[in-house]
């Protein structure tokens, strides 16, 4: 099947198999391997990417779902001078990735995260990645980069509006 | 100012972040292009004999390219691995694949190679296998029985090995205590689960050589197993360790899968690509763990302990690997940082129709640590003794000579009762108890638990000779930029960031242009990898110990190019310039010395011997009391591993050690069936531990140098997963203690709260104590 569809920016079009998931589309046919394969189950999150600006698993997203749509993965953050994404620096300031594999899907959660949500608590920042797993940093300086990055991008602190539960009050 | 004890941000993340990291499934290479797929055909049963394997229809399928099963393998000449151990069953052999019988589900029993990649997916579902069902042995007491039967006959037994000797145990271990409690506690399987799961890629030159891709611990000793599991010399090996994404000790060595990889690309003369599912990563990839411990501790009811005994058996899965050694370091590590008079372990190891096992993030030592502070609290509860108290009265005092305890270990440097009052203030304990008396009195549903845990473990063995060294090498070039060869071997720990601040502290050559390279046998033929907590004291020791036998070599040029003795010669960090005291005009920069030969130096730093990190972790839990649910709120640490070279990344790996030890304590279990199906397969059945299902951490800084490198450093990457285990679960027994409750199994789930909080209040209601 022919699909037509935006990746970071470009147009393509591209004949594929129907049954071709999204992420081995991106990772084999367009070579961009930033967002990677961690589990089978959707579970993980390692292969989360945005299609037209929300986040998505791509591993149980079929390629031909995302003809005429946009699609956006962690290479698609970083500007034409190389400069990262503010969400993406936050993660190296704030020691927010270890061994990287879960690190590209997590930023693109984290990205959409924050367009939704601009001023997240703590506990909102774990509930908003609770389908992303890392096995690294036990959360602790990923949730940081997230509260970070949030920070810069308001310019600010955090607004006094923004709901202010801490972990201490969580009862799933 | 120096660069050692900062935050420096890592060099290797700006290429994580914008482009991903290079895993084994990403390289791009002139020798694997044109690369065919290769899929296992994995056994759906635990243990059958294998009656029939018809790959015909799976050969007449699109884009096959051939299929193998374990007598091709055979037939090609290569044999089943031998235990990895002298001391375990030498009957006990692995074939690459199955032959005749299938010992556990998710055995590779054949292997379908295919031009593309999905058509191997669709061509092993066509490979058509006749299993002859077997009892399938599941439970480890059952192994050790016998009574359901031999793994292998040919065995005479299910026992792989034992350590220590329960023929010499003391009958008179506990004479004289006042209190003596026993129980049996289980140590459950985990999956070590790292995101990047297993894969391979390999293609043989012209020159006769392979040259494969994995992902791996180290190299070397990647190469070693791989030269074993295929009968190849050494100087036809070459291995390439590209980014790896976690290991956590399950990546060391090679499998069947990686040694298959490499000789079917020799075998069809073209290069392979291998890489797994993440169900069959959590079926086949070595579990964690799996020991059950009798324990049983004694002493005086003023909190005095005077004896302990742990009886281990070792779940080693269906073939023995690293797991069957396990239980020897649980063995070395049986007192803990505690101050027994008498005390007394030995183990068992044996074969289950289970998933193998091997090393898990900190390997033996958390097995070690989790009992013996769970004996702690069975002992503080018996004798009526505040947990904190019983610790302060047993830790071994502060010493700063080597103390070697009655098994043998020499613990280099240790402050324990300090690190147990730092974490005990940084939790305000007084308040915690306070408010739990509250919730008592009051009869809450939301309990609060406290668990304490004070570790000892040992890090920093390997290497070569058995070490514990590590090589490694340092070249400055003319351009200004140095290299840097390590025999370690990171995958997330950071080495490329902290091996170029230990270069940059000495020679002054900004960390941006040095490189760091590791991984490839070619390069570096020699090294111990990453694991034990190893590559800081060892591996880092061994690069600043090469830089600053550079300078030496750099001094001595210097000093023929200035016309100048060398010991009139000044080198000044600041400028990398050697220049001649008094007379600072009289210089040359280190770089011109390399100009017209080579500047580089290898040095191997050799150990007196392993480091005994320590601390203490305390964790708070609330627990409903009505449904079992269990709410893992605080953990406050102290993780003592020396000097510190950047907190930053130093903190990071405790984070990830709390996580991952918290989980096991709370959460994660790998289950089968009585059948051996596993049932705990996919991350939607494996309950990997998600961002709510943790609080942040809260540290405490400590930090007691050792003597036994230059650095001061200990190793810190397991140190968390040690110390949060038995914290947390004790903590949620604390709970609920006041209801009755002496013990709970890990992961705590809440249907084993809940069942223990209801077989404790019924046997109150009966007026009877559960033995």
């Amino acid at each position: 099947m022919e699909i037509k569809l935006t990746v970071n920016g470009v147009t393509r079009s591209d004949e594929v198999e129907p049954r071709l998931l999204l992420i081995h589309y991106l990772r084999e046919s367009l070579n961009l391997r930033a967002a990677n394969i961690g589990c089978d189950t959707t579970s993980c999150g390692a292969c989360t990417v945005l299609l037209d600006g929300e986040s998505v698993k791509s591993c149980t997203v079929l390629a031909v779902q995302a003809n005429g749509r946009s699609v956006t993965t962690a290479e698609g953050l970083v500007a034409d001078d190389g400069t990262m994404s503010v969400v993406q620096q936050a993660f190296r300031e704030n020691h927010g990735l270890q061994c990287g594999f879960c690190t590209p899907g997590m930023v693109m959660a984290s990205t959409s995260l924050l367009a939704e949500n601009p001023h997240p608590s703590e506990q909102q920042v774990r509930e908003g990645l609770e389908g992303n797993f890392c096995r690294c940093t036990g959360y602790h300086n990923i949730v940081r980069s997230v509260l970070a990055a949030a920070e810069k991008l308001s310019g600010a602190a955090p607004s006094a509006g923004s709901a202010s539960t801490d972990a201490s009050e969580v009862t799933a | 100012m120096s660069i050692l004890g900062t935050r420096v941000l890592r060099t290797e993340d700006p290429g994580f972040l914008s482009r991903g990291a290079i895993y084994t499934e990403d390289v791009q290479d002139e020798r694997l292009v044109g690369a065919c797929y290769l899929h296992f055909v994995r056994s759906t049963v635990a243990h059958a004999k294998i009656s029939g394997i018809d790959t015909s229809a799976a050969r007449e399928a699109e884009g096959v390219i051939a299929v193998y099963t374990g007598s091709d393998l055979a037939a090609a000449g290569l044999a089943p691995a031998k235990p990895p151990m002298p001391n375990m069953n030498q009957a006990m052999l692995a074939p690459l694949l199955a032959i005749d019988v299938v010992r556990f589900v998710g055995e590779p029993v054949a292997v379908v190679v295919t031009e593309e990649m999905y058509q191997g997916e669709d061509a092993i579902e066509l490979v058509d296998v006749d299993y002859d069902p077997l009892p399938a042995v599941v439970d480890m007491n059952d192994a050790l029985s016998g009574a359901k039967g031999l793994l292998f006959p040919e065995a005479g037994t299910n026992v792989v090995c034992t350590f220590g000797d329960a023929a010499a145990s003391n009958p008179d271990l506990f004479a004289g205590c006042e209190v003596v409690v026993s129980e049996i506690i289980q140590n459950r399987r985990v999956a070590a689960a790292p995101m990047e799961s297993r894969s391979a890629a390999a293609s043989w030159g012209e020159d006769g050589r392979l040259t494969a891709w994995i992902p791996n611990q180290g190299a070397q000793g990647t190469k070693g197993a791989i030269m074993g599991l295929l009968g190849l010399e050494p100087e036809k090996v070459r291995i390439i360790t590209p980014d790896v994404g976690g290991a956590f000790g399950a990546k060391f060595g090679a499998d069947a899968e990686h040694a298959i990889t490499c000789w079917i690309a020799g075998d069809l003369a073209r290069p392979t690509r291998w890489s797994e599912t993440r169900m069959e990563n959590l079926l086949v990839m070595p579990h964690g763990r799996a020991q059950q411990h009798k324990i049983t501790i004694g002493g005086m009811k003023d909190g005095t302990v005077l004896a302990y005994r742990i009886e281990i058996l070792q779940d080693s899965g269906a073939y023995p690997k690293f797991g069957a050694f396990l239980p020897s370091l649980t063995i070395l590590m049986t007192p803990g940082p505690y101050r027994i008079p008498r005390a007394e372990s030995w183990s068992t190891s044996v074969v289950t129709n289970t998933t193998p096992v091997g090393a898990y993030r900190g390997a033996g030592r958390p097995e070690a640590a989790a009992a013996i502070d769970r004996a702690m609290d069975l002992f503080a509860d018996a004798a009526g003794v505040d947990p904190a108290e019983v610790r302060r009265k047993n830790l071994l005092p502060k010493f700063t000579e080597p103390h070697t305890t009655a098994f043998g270990a020499k613990y280099d440097s240790g402050d324990y009762v300090t690190a147990l009052e730092k974490a005990l203030d940084a939790a305000d304990y007084p308040g915690l108890l306070a408010e739990q008396t509250r919730r008592r009195a009051a009869g809450d549903t939301l309990q609060l638990g406290i668990g304490l845990s004070s570790y000892v473990e040992i890090t920093g063995p390997g290497g070569e000779a058995g070490g514990p060294n590590e090589n490694g090498t340092v070249e400055v070039h003319p351009d200004g930029t140095a290299t840097v060869l390590t025999g370690t071997s990171p995958h997330g720990q950071g080495h490329q960031t902290v091996w170029a601040m230990l270069v940059s502290e000495e020679l002054g050559i900004p960390i941006e242009k040095i490189t760091v390279k590791w991984g490839d046998t070619d390069l570096i033929p020699k090294g111990g990898g990453t694991g034990g907590s190893r590559s800081l004291q060892l591996g880092g020791a061994a690069v600043q110990q090469a830089s600053r036998e550079l300078l030496d070599v750099a001094r001595e040029r210097a000093a023929a190019t200035l016309e100048a003795a060398p010991a009139d010669l000044e080198y000044d960090v600041e400028t990398s310039t050697f220049s001649v005291k008094g007379d600072p005009d009289v210089s040359v920069p280190l770089t011109s010395l390399a100009e017209s030969e080579r500047l580089f130096v290898r040095s191997v730093f050799t150990a007196p011997g392993p480091t005994f990190p320590f601390g203490t972790h305390v964790a708070v839990v609330e627990v409903d009391t009505d449904t079992g649910k269990v709410f893992f709120r605080r953990i406050i640490t102290v993780d003592d591993a020396g000097t510190i070279m950047n907190p930053l990344l130093a903190e990071g790996q405790r984070h990830g050690g709390i996580a991952q030890g918290a989980a096991q304590a709370f959460l994660e279990e790998v289950v089968y069936d009585e059948d051996g199906n596993p049932l705990t397969a996919t991350f939607a059945d494996y309950p990997f531990l998600s961002a709510t299902e943790v609080p942040s951490f809260e540290l405490v800084d400590m930090e007691t140098p050792t003597s036994y490198n230059p650095l001061g450093a200990k190793g810190i990457g397991e140190a968390g997963s040690i110390g949060a285990t038995p914290a947390v679960q004790n903590a949620v027994i604390d709970a609920v203690s006041h209801l009755g409750v002496t013990h709970i199994d890990m992961p705590t789930s809440s249907q084993r709260v809940w069942r223990a909080i209801r077989a404790a209040s019924s046997s109150a209601a009966n007026g009877t104590k559960e033995a």
